[in-house]
């Protein structure tokens, strides 16, 4: 039977490792996230969990001592954001090159500097290329959710790889919203316990991990590595799906809100998406044809699948949480917009960065954007060269 | 704990390698002495798992598809053996818990000084400190010898390294070596010692077993010269060490429990000299004119001794 409660996005999380009773966690404090590992060493000192804590010196550490420990053969997570995300930088390659299953609660915060707490995705968004999945919450409840879906996303046998649960700092970590929560039994069925083919620890053989190799075989290993990312896709769908059955929640890819007939839509991810479906609601009463494509799996990349979901509307903002410092625009705005390209979409299609270091979005900003698309779609420009919103000025720190 | 009173040379030589044959250390490699000696030291039959900070040792022992250890192995990165190996210690005491694990474990790594007293010393600390059950070995041949002789905070003064070259108006490594058995001393662990390779390794026996089956965290240090770094006659390298102790360069003691303790006082101390003469990154200390350079080193050297034996109550 399904508990209502109301809860932080931390607390959500925290809740879900401690119906999965994990083996290892090192972990090192840093707003916004620090919640998290706070949780689990409450729940083992009350000995409602036999996780081991490991009270790392630091956040690379905090990855290297999962990598060991998940090498050994133990089921291993830690939580990180913004600069600890960015210390582990060089060992996060290494967790996915060695293809270990290790989860990763990821509260994103803006990088330094000036440094700032508040929530942003340029920490996740730094590391989207170094092999980990890549899974983002709009709420407290995704966050969950999400967080019970990754240990059998990770474990699967066709894909192996390290997984990372984001969500928001503060307007989801701290937050308290309600939530429905699953019993424990059912989770622990639908979790599993973890049963590794290969670990350090296997006592009827020697194991060696992470090897120096030379060209003859790297390039093998990172194609490899490559198509574990790709078969990833199918699996994220199937655990949903079983998810879902025990859960009566539908995940995917992405969700699709109002986007069906939408003529002008918006692209985002995390919490600003519950600002930009009230945002959809009102104008649809309005008679604008406004929808909203939000991006729940970055990594991997559904491309295919959202371009296919956007390339009948004739304006998208694809929304960016991260300035990309390339002079073009974020990283969800050039993958998507190559996406469009490959399936010839015709939609005009902007690239708008916006809630940089926790800068508040409103429903009005967000109507804003869509008159923007309405304009657009027309042949207006009016979001200038270099789209932002929510700035005051674009050359001083004013 | 399970401890052996009784050095039995034949015994040991007679037990199974643990680091095979084939691998691509150089001939005469004072790393890949340690390395043997060292897992010499578990008991038969004694599983472990062995880390591995980046350097010569990893790259020329483990390269895919074949690897020289008998035991699991983990390498990493370059500056994170220690939290690497906590990690794998933890997870075992997690799944010792949980009753997946039915057999014991013993946990080594090794690292060079490069990866220990510089990129690594703040993963080692930090594994010290928290106590995992677990044995940190420095292999310390003074320099990053795997990128081609680079100074680290284990060169000695005036050693000629390619990032402390000599010249016209230098003579060498201008700073004196850090002394890390100390700082890891000060972490209060219950097992520190400092050896290398002395007659018939019996030190460096003796000290591996105590600090694998002393339960907590222990760390030795082990002088491992390198021929190509230090620029001697390969085959020179037991002299070498035994010259490092006799000069008091490298004296021999261990830290149980917080008390210090000499392993080994020469009977009569040779200068230190007797020891670099033999190094070519020391020739330059040879040449007329350098004779206050020797002095200098001499005078470290001997305070060093000195705070040493104080520290011992010799």
């Amino acid at each position: 039977m399904a508990i209502k409660d109301r809860m932080s996005g931390n607390e959500a999380v925290a809740h879900a490792i401690r119906q999965i009773n994990p083996d290892v966690m090192p972990a090192f404090p840093i707003t916004p996230s620090t919640e998290i590992p706070q949780y689990v060493s409450s729940m083992i000192a009350n000995g409602e969990i036999d996780t081991e804590f490991i009270p790392v010196e630091s956040e690379h550490s905090s990855m290297s001592a999962a990598i060991g420990a998940s090498a050994a053969g133990a089921r291993t997570l830690t939580a990180t954001s913004s600069c600890g995300l960015a210390l582990m930088w060089e060992v996060l390659y290494v967790a996915a090159s060695n293809r270990l299953p290790i989860m990763m609660e990821v509260v994103n915060r803006a990088l330094s500097g000036p440094i700032n707490i508040n929530a942003e995705h340029s920490d996740s968004m730094g590391a989207r290329d170094c092999g980990w999945i890549q899974i983002y919450a709009e709420n407290n409840q995704e966050a969950y959710d999400n967080t019970l879906q990754a240990y059998r996303i990770a474990e699967h046998a066709s894909v192996k790889l390290p997984v990372m649960i984001c969500q928001d700092g503060f307007i989801t970590s701290h937050a308290v919203e309600n939530i429905t929560l699953l019993e424990d039994e059912p989770v622990k069925r639908f979790v599993g316990t973890y049963e590794p083919e290969h670990y350090l620890l296997r006592e009827d053989e020697s194991m060696a991990v992470g090897p120096y190799a030379v060209s003859c075989y790297c390039m093998e290993a990172k194609r490899a590595q490559a198509q574990a990312m790709i078969n990833a896709k199918d699996v994220i769908l199937q655990v949903a799906r079983e998810f879902e059955a025990i859960s009566g929640r539908s995940y995917g890819f992405f969700e699709e809100y109002r986007l069906e007939d939408a003529e002008y839509a918006i692209v985002a991810i995390g919490s600003v998406c519950g600002t930009i479906k009230e945002a959809v609601d009102g104008l649809r009463e309005k008679g604008c044809k406004a929808g909203l494509l939000k991006v729940r799996v970055f990594r991997p990349f559904p491309g295919e699948e959202m371009a296919a979901a956007l390339k009948h509307c004739k304006a998208i903002a694809i929304m960016d949480r991260c300035e990309g410092y390339n002079s073009v625009g974020g990283p969800l705005g050039a993958e998507l917009t190559a996406a469009l390209y490959r399936v010839k979409a015709v939609s005009e299609v902007v690239n708008i960065t916006y809630g940089l270091s926790g800068r508040d979005v409103k429903v009005s900003d967000v109507e804003v954007v869509y008159d923007g698309l309405e304009k657009l779609a027309q042949g207006e420009n009016c979001f200038g060269e270099y789209p932002y919103i929510g700035l005051r000025s674009a050359d001083r720190a004013e | 704990m399970v401890q052996k009173n009784t050095f039995d040379f034949r015994e040991i030589q007679r037990r199974q390698e643990r680091l095979a044959p084939g691998h691509r250390m150089c001939a005469g490699c004072g790393g890949t002495i340690a390395v043997r000696n060292v897992l010499k030291a578990l008991h038969p039959g004694d599983k472990a798992v062995v880390g591995n900070a980046t350097g010569c040792l990893e790259v020329s022992s483990f390269m895919y598809p074949y690897t020289a250890y008998e035991d699991s192995y983990i390498h990493n990165a370059f500056e994170n053996a220690g939290a690497t190996l906590s990690g794998v210690e933890t997870a075992y005491r997690a799944l010792k818990k949980k009753g997946k694990i039915k057999e014991d474990y013993k946990f080594i790594t090794f690292g060079g000084d490069g990866g220990t007293y510089d990129i690594g010393l703040q993963s080692l600390s930090g594994a010290m400190e928290r106590g995992h059950d677990m044995v940190y070995v420095c292999y310390d041949n003074g320099a990053y010898m795997n990128t081609g002789v680079q100074r680290s905070s284990a060169t000695p003064m005036y050693a000629d390294t390619t990032t402390t070259p000599t010249g016209r108006i230098s003579s060498g490594k201008p700073q004196t070596r850090k002394d890390l058995a100390a700082v890891i001393a000060a972490h209060n662990i219950p097992y520190v010692a400092q050896t290398t390779f002395i007659g018939n390794m019996k030190d460096l026996y003796v000290k591996s077993e105590k600090a694998i089956y002393t339960p907590g965290a222990a760390f030795l240090n082990v002088l491992a010269p390198c021929p190509r770094g230090w620029k001697y006659d390969t085959p020179d390298i037991i002299e070498i060490c035994r010259l490092a102790v006799e000069t008091c360069y490298w004296p021999l003691f261990e830290i149980v429990d917080g008390r210090w303790i000499l392993s080994y006082k020469p009977k009569n101390k040779l200068p230190l000299e007797d020891f670099l003469r033999k190094q070519g990154r020391f020739s330059h200390l040879f040449k007329s004119g350098s004779e206050y350079l020797l002095e200098a080193f001499q005078k470290e050297v001997d305070r060093r001794w000195e705070e040493l034996l104080f520290r011992c109550g010799e």
